[in-house]
């Protein structure tokens, strides 16, 4: 049962993980709004997509910078999600081009974005594993080794 | 907009992203001198905020607007943030941070240029 402090989980290698999920926040949530405004009837499932991923992306955020019992637990679904996400929307959008005559956040795997919303969710799961039992070992604070499970 | 400003933002962010790659091998935290060369970052994308929102103004090209200085918002405002969070973390994961900040204005950048060249 994962439990954690408030603190550890936005600190050390969190806190670039923090930066980084507000980075895409942002970027998704930008996007987003770009394309409803502009014309959402041209492409309705792509800009879902883009509306749902700046959501995941929101959420994923605000959860590691809270942290927390209920921070981790959602913040893990968040990144679960994500994972799925940019996986069967990374593939879909390679195998069935007619769905996204536009593209989202997660089009072929990320490729936009040099590939980091790929990347991100494993950086986020390798943290949230690290931090499950809640005792942050000194090396995630120097941050020599990020994904060394922490000792029993 | 003038190319001399994205490429000046392109030079700064490339020097600095080197003089980071290098300390981050070197296992050191943030130096003085990585927040002086973001500081120098931050001054040319102030710059590059004022002289993009002169540009958009006078230009007769189809640029998206909102998009345009959304854009030169955002990027004004990452090293700002990077800086702040690099500042909590004095290890390399500071280091780290503000190379994903440096790394994230040369992303925006770009697609910076996108946004002004669009109507081309």
């Amino acid at each position: 049962m994962p439990v954690t402090e408030p603190a550890e989980l936005s600190s050390g290698w969190g806190r670039a993980l923090v930066f980084t999920y507000g980075v895409f926040a942002v970027a998704a949530t930008g996007r987003s709004l770009v394309q409803l405004g502009a014309d959402a009837g041209r492409a309705p499932l792509a800009y879902s997509l883009s509306l749902f991923a700046a959501v995941v992306y929101l959420v994923a955020t605000t959860c590691l910078l809270l942290g927390g019992r209920t921070g981790w637990r959602l913040a893990a679904l968040a990144v679960t999600v994500e994972l799925v996400g940019v996986l069967s929307v990374g593939t879909l959008s390679l195998v069935a081009t007619d769905l996204f005559p536009d593209k989202t956040v997660w089009s072929h795997f990320g490729q936009g974005y040099g590939f980091l919303p790929l990347v991100l969710p494993f950086a986020g799961l390798a943290w949230l594993w690290h931090t499950r039992s809640g005792v942050l070992t000194d090396d995630a604070a120097t941050g020599t080794d990020h994904t060394a499970t922490p000792e029993p | 907009m003038s190319p001399w400003v994205y490429g000046a933002v392109l030079v700064l962010c490339a020097a600095a992203a080197v003089v980071l790659v290098v300390d981050l091998v070197r296992d050191r935290a943030a130096q003085d001198s990585h927040f002086v060369a973001l500081a120098a970052l931050e001054l040319v994308v102030l710059v590059q905020l004022v002289a993009g929102s002169v540009a958009l103004a006078r230009t007769d090209r189809d640029v998206d607007g909102v998009t345009f200085v959304g854009y030169l918002v955002t990027v004004a405002l990452v090293p700002v943030v990077g800086a702040f969070f690099s500042l909590a973390e004095r290890s390399r994961v500071g280091t780290t941070i503000l190379l994903l900040a440096v790394a994230t204005v040369a992303g925006l950048e770009v697609r910076l240029w996108d946004v002004w060249g669009a109507g081309d």
